[in-house]
């Protein structure tokens, strides 16, 4: 791997019974994709929520130079993001130059121009004075990712940033994503939650299942059908079709185990 | 290349707080002002009222009011004014804040009961004569600041329990209002007769004064506090997305929490000692504002500050009119008003998050 950017060290979380991460060791190389996969439940929210600070945790969650992230480094896109009833899409861009304003500042000149500059290159223009909450799904994610990137961090978090769009919306997200990671070199980590999808984008998939870590690697390694039918429960096979790595539910007629 | 005005064109937009805006407000506070001034008993004419109080300005005329009536209209109308102006300008910026914290525009210090919760402190300071003080040094508005700290600290509390729904902040301030107002009434039984009937006078939102005492006592904690929350009213909007959002966009929630609700209480107790118990002012006018003016709360917190004290002189004016020679509470009006105004706003479903 490339200079490591982020590292996750022994990270655990207690949901009070229930341990949703368990001693999670992870490094996330700089400009890399890595993209966490595993069943619901299986710690993917719960590693990025750490990783941005949002809930508590032990073990240690770590930049390059032994420092915790902040909103300076990370931007994180919610799975499902409040759209504030009323509050224009340049306003709620604006919110991402939060974490570099003062305690008591106003956005400058200098904020503005940077929202403008996102408002612009993701073609939302148009939309400046639109309502957030007035978009469609596909619309408000764009307008989510735009906010993120007005953070100007160089670590982007997503959180299952599709999971509630049509196939045609998502695909728009995720190639707006990679392209931005290609020009402006940024380091994304997203939660995934169609492997197919996954495969196509990440550089590096790891896939949690309980709260652990199960496997890592390059998606070729780490999209195995035994290991994957095995942590999903539930028969999967991985393809290849014209280069990509296709995961599929198994036909119910070849399921060799029965549903539970 | 794109010039920086276009790059505020294009996300400048709700957050400024315009010129018309700012100059309606203060136009509908001018308007009350001079009606609240020209219109009582003693019937002060419009003219001489204006020529009076710009007597400073040179070459503007010389006032035509006889000396008694200077003296109703600087020892009685004014005051009650002035009063009026602050005790709404610090219940709607109050409302305006707690609707921001708690991301519910149904929230405001009569329905948190921060209200009750002053209402029992100051009753207790009063009960015991404690109200000796100097200007804001007086232990009345204290003891207010207690109770209704005491009350939104227990509505907040009782809003992030486990089993909380969106309706559960409010009815926790319900809970808190009705705990606080048998303490009260305990409280004034407890007192001898004429001592229970001056409080009850007060605890039913009066803007009677002595002279200006009473501004002496509440003007500081209305600039002081409204200047915080002036200062904070771009968090309000970080909030809006809630409380993980802000803090993944670098906002510290809890902090903000913390001296937005002790700067509104602060203001509220100290509103609710030297005017009891005014209902409805909190609620309605960042509401309206809201409507009328924009959504996003670094305008609804000035404008209701502006709005608030324009509102209360009006209905100061209809307290003391309606009813002549004897006066109405304001405390009921605002309530005739803000009651239908609030089941109205019950039954549209504006219970939602902003």
């Amino acid at each position: 791997m490339s200079n490591v950017m982020l590292s996750c060290h022994d990270v655990t979380v207690d949901y009070g019974a229930r341990q949703a991460l368990r001693g999670l060791d992870l490094t996330i190389g700089t400009g890399e994709w890595l993209g966490l996969i595993g069943p619901n439940g299986a710690g993917k929210s719960t590693l990025l929520r750490s990783i941005a600070g949002l809930i508590g945790y032990t073990g240690s969650v770590t930049l390059a130079d032994g420092e915790t992230p902040t909103a300076l480094d990370l931007a994180l896109v919610p799975q499902s993001p409040l759209l504030p009833p009323g509050m224009t899409v340049a306003e709620y861009v604006l919110l991402g130059r939060t974490a570099h304003l003062g305690w008591l500042a106003r956005e400058s000149r200098a904020d503005h121009k940077i929202a403008a500059g996102v408002l612009r290159r993701l073609e939302l223009r148009s939309f400046a004075r639109r309502a957030v909450a007035s978009l469609s799904g596909g619309e408000a994610q764009r307008v989510v990712v735009a906010r993120a990137l007005a953070q100007q961090t160089p670590l982007l978090l997503l959180d299952e940033p599709t999971s509630a769009l049509d196939v045609g919306h998502q695909a728009s997200v995720l190639e707006l994503v990679d392209g931005l990671r290609r020009d402006d070199g940024l380091t994304v980590v997203a939660a995934m939650h169609d492997l197919t999808t996954a495969a196509r984008y990440a550089d590096r998939l790891a896939l949690l299942h309980d709260g652990s870590l199960v496997a890592e690697g390059p998606p070729a390694e780490v999209l195995d059908a035994a290991l994957l039918s095995d942590v999903y429960d539930t028969p999967l096979s991985v393809r290849l079709i014209d280069d990509e790595l296709v995961v599929l539910a198994s036909p119910r007629s070849n399921r060799n185990r029965p549903t539970s | 290349m794109h010039t920086v005005n276009e790059d505020e064109s294009l996300t400048g937009g709700a957050y400024r707080l315009s010129p018309a805006a700012v100059c309606t407000a203060l136009g509908a506070l001018a308007v009350a002002g001079l009606l609240s001034a020209t219109s009582g008993a003693a019937g002060l004419p419009v003219a001489g009222v204006l020529a009076s109080l710009f007597d400073w300005v040179p070459f503007l005329g010389e006032s035509s009011l006889t000396e008694r009536q200077e003296s109703v209209l600087f020892q009685i109308r004014l005051p009650r004014l002035v009063l009026g102006i602050l005790v709404g300008a610090a219940l709607g910026m109050a409302g305006a804040a707690y609707q921001g914290i708690f991301r519910n525009p149904l929230a405001d210090p009569f329905f948190l009961g921060v209200s009750a919760g002053a209402g029992f402190g100051a009753v207790l300071a009063l009960g015991f004569g404690l109200d000796i003080g100097w200007g804001p040094f007086d232990p009345v508005p204290a003891a207010a600041f207690v109770g209704a700290l005491l009350a939104v600290t227990a509505s907040a509390t009782i809003a992030r329990g486990p089993g909380s729904a969106p309706g559960t902040l409010l009815l926790g301030g319900v809970a808190m209002a009705a705990l606080f107002s048998a303490a009260q009434t305990y409280a004034l039984q407890r007192l001898d007769e004429t001592r229970a009937r001056e409080v009850l006078n007060w605890l039913f939102g009066q803007l009677s004064t002595s002279g200006w005492s009473s501004n002496l006592l509440l003007g500081p904690y209305v600039l002081v506090c409204g200047a915080v929350l002036f200062a904070h009213r771009r968090h309000l909007d970080v909030l809006r997305v809630g409380d993980d959002e802000a803090r993944a966009l670098g906002l510290n929630p809890a902090r903000s929490r913390v001296i937005v609700i002790i700067a509104a209480s602060l203001m509220t107790a100290a509103a609710v000692s030297v005017s009891g118990l005014i209902g409805f002012v909190g609620l309605v006018v960042p509401h309206i504002v809201r409507l009328m003016v924009s959504h996003s709360y670094r305008v609804i917190v000035p404008i209701s500050a502006l709005a608030g004290g324009a509102l209360l002189a009006f209905v100061d004016v209809g307290a003391r009119t309606l009813v002549a020679p004897s006066e109405l509470p304001v405390g009921v009006i605002t309530a005739f008003v803000g009651g239908p105004f609030f089941a109205y706003l019950l039954w549209r479903g504006n219970g939602a998050e902003t």
